[in-house]
């Protein structure tokens, strides 16, 4: 097979970096990637842990992930280093951080069986992203892990994780929560008129109890906002360090395409650089003949067994030049960075030799 | 796995057949426009594929449909307009649906509800959320039937979910790759669907199916002949490794046809492989007459979501 790889070694990534994040949309092989580079850590002598978000079962199963976990779990081979590995708990890792903010015992307690609380820590949109950033965070300041590599929740706008620390604390912000907390006795006193009007539609529309779970949560929140902020300004501080590499790991495809080149120009402006791209799933290139040109040779073979293989020929041709064409943009604008291809893979990776395998296309060092 | 692919073939067989369609996009940026050579769609309907031709087709109307505007048609219609500006600008959406979760999803199917009881399309066609969300996006109206007891979303959770469980009226398509692990997450996004909310699974779509070729097993110099085009070595060996490659794949896909045959007992529509990623109208339109030709007739839907 021909596919072609401009450079294949990432080693850089495992040695120099402390923490390697892989971004990219969902569906391109971004949690496979995670524990290809894991894996490659720990071959490199470093003690690693992979925290992988919703990995595939039978992935799962191979790194010893029985279930969300908000300990890592080691995986043992034939390498120098240590794997550790980890599947996000969301809601355990939000409880965790609700016991370590707390001022006194009885304030975890009435925030963790609070059900707006329960609402928040498993539905708030960009919590678990949130929270794989806090587990990184953990993992690396307090575990004395070398390296932490951590998959990023599939979600559309992939960068959510970036914003996610400062849109909890948005939230807590919230004028709603200014309002309750303001030092009087009771709610009607505090608010005027307008806000009363506020309050009474939110409760017209979803119910009166939904409103009372979110004052009781808010009062009971109390005193705890500023360590949840500060925080997430350290998780904030720790991913823009140039010990912390991003990957953008993409498919060659036109909308996932476009997509990471979004997320390659967010980081940018947040002062973040790509330090590699992998593209996942491309298709082999079998011959630089154009289409045309093989298309032409088939119909002039038609009925023949020939005519068959040029047409399948041209077919990949054609798409490989497509996929080519795709990704021009994206290279460009990741530049210096260096861009690994790896080609569509005949079986799903679900071993710890699968990982092996994807890993010769990535590292040169240790296969 | 190419569900927004999938939503603009089945709108356009939909239209072939003389049927009106409005596609509904909930996540943005799906590229549905594109596909169909348009500009990005907006709240308001926007004409994607005008009908008429030999086929006597319909329109294909396409809008896109966020909980925050949803909110404000839903206050609007419910005599609440006075604080609904501010309701949504403040940021409250999130808060309310924070309080409430699956909100902001029962807004979206109250508006599709509405649509469809409007009667103004024949099929209305949701690119729904990806397999995780599509769950707990068809879940919260039972849901929230559970947790708001009375009240206006209440009645709205109820009509919402008299729709979903009535399968003349809607229906969900699931669409896969064959291969494993889309198969395997197919299969649990299924029963969950059918058990949990009750609703009814119209056939399964599997996207890009290798067409098969003649030939690719034989020696291809078989078909040179004296008059015919030179072979070189080279292009010889890149055919064979075409073919293998080619080969490989069809038997992988061949196993996870069967298995998902094996798993899931529905009807399987296999859509081609198109051999490029750039879908476009012509793209469009061949997935759209694959689609029919292996759908006799399209079953009595009203709305489907992929």
């Amino acid at each position: 097979m021909s596919a072609t790889t401009e450079a294949n070694d990432l080693g850089h990534l495992v040695r120099d970096h402390g923490i390697v994040v892989c971004t990219g949309s969902g569906g391109v092989g971004k949690t496979t990637t995670a524990a290809v580079i894991a894996l490659e850590g720990a071959r490199a002598g470093r003690r690693t842990v992979v925290v992988t978000i919703d990995p595939a079962k039978r992935l799962a199963d191979a790194l010893g992930l029985e279930g969300l976990t908000n300990t890592p779990s080691r995986i043992e081979g034939d390498w120098p280093g240590e794997l550790w590995a980890l599947m996000l708990d969301t809601k355990g890792t939000f409880d965790d951080l609700v016991l370590k903010h707390a001022t006194e015992p009885g304030q975890a307690e009435r925030i963790l069986t609070n059900r707006f609380y329960r609402n928040i820590s498993g539905a708030l949109s960009g919590t678990q992203e949130y929270m794989a950033m806090e587990k990184l965070y953990e993992l690396h300041e307090e575990h004395d892990f070398d390296l932490v590599v951590v998959d990023t929740p599939p979600t559309r706008n992939a960068l959510d994780f970036l914003d996610a620390p400062r849109r909890l604390t948005r939230f807590l912000d919230h004028r709603l929560y200014r309002i309750v907390m303001a030092p009087t006795r009771g709610i009607v006193k505090a608010v005027g008129v307008a806000t009363q009007a506020f309050l009474r539609t939110v409760s017209r529309v979803v119910g009166g109890d939904v409103v009372a779970d979110a004052i009781t949560f808010f009062q009971a929140f109390d005193g705890m906002e500023q360590g949840f902020k500060d925080r997430a300004q350290r998780v904030l501080e720790l991913l823009t360090n140039p010990t912390t590499a991003f990957v953008l790991v993409t498919a060659p495809r036109p909308d996932v395409v476009s997509e990471a080149t979004y997320f390659a120009e967010r980081l940018a402006e947040g002062g973040i650089g790509i330090r590699a791209l992998i593209v996942n799933r491309l298709h082999p290139r079998f011959t630089d003949r154009p289409a045309a040109e093989l298309r032409a040779m088939a119909s002039s073979t038609i009925d023949t067994a020939l005519a068959g293989q040029l047409e399948n020929l041209a077919d990949f041709a054609a798409l490989a030049d497509t996929e080519e064409h795709h990704l021009e943009g994206l290279t460009a604008r990741v530049a210096p960075a260096p861009v690994v291809r790896v080609p569509f893979l005949a079986h799903d990776v679900h071993d710890l030799d699968g990982l092996a395998t994807v890993g010769t296309w990535l590292f040169t060092t240790g296969s | 796995m190419g569900k927004t692919t999938v939503t603009a073939a089945l709108a356009r067989a939909a239209a072939l057949t003389g049927r009106t369609v409005l596609i509904v996009e909930i996540e943005g940026k799906s590229g549905l426009s594109e596909m169909f050579g348009q500009p990005e769609l907006t709240y308001d309907e926007a004409v994607l594929a005008r009908g008429g031709g030999p086929d006597g087709a319909a329109d294909v109307t396409a809008r896109t449909l966020t909980p925050d505007d949803a909110l404000l048609d839903y206050l609007a219609d419910h005599g609440l307009n006075r604080v609904s500006r501010r309701l949504v600008s403040s940021g409250a959406l999130d808060m309310v649906a924070t309080a409430a979760p699956g909100i902001k999803d029962i807004l979206i199917l109250g508006k599709v509800k509405q649509i469809e009881v409007s009667g103004r399309f024949d099929l209305v066609v949701v690119d729904a959320p990806a397999a995780g969300h599509a769950i707990s996006f068809l879940r919260s109206a039972a849901g929230l039937l559970d947790a708001v007891a009375v009240g206006p979303i209440n009645t709205q959770a109820t009509e919402v979910l008299a729709m979903l469980s009535d399968p003349t009226r809607c229906q969900v398509l699931l669409v896969t790759l064959p291969e494993e692990t889309p198969v395997n997450e197919l299969v649990q996004t299924a029963y969950a669907l059918e058990e949990d909310i009750g609703v009814s699974l119209g056939p399964v779509v599997v996207n890009g199916v290798y067409p098969q070729v003649e030939g690719l097993d034989t020696d291809p110099t078989l078909g040179v002949s004296s008059d015919g085009p030179p072979l070189d070595l080279q292009l010889l060996e890149a055919l064979g490794h075409a073919a293998a490659f080619r080969q490989e794949r069809s038997a992988i896909q061949a196993t996870q046809l069967q298995r998902l045959a094996d798993l899931l007992p529905l009807p399987q529509i296999q859509l081609p492989y198109l051999f490029t990623t750039d879908i476009g109208p012509q793209e469009i339109d061949h997935l759209a007459r694959e689609f029919l030709g292996q759908l006799p007739q399209l079953p009595a839907l009203d709305e489907a979501a992929p």
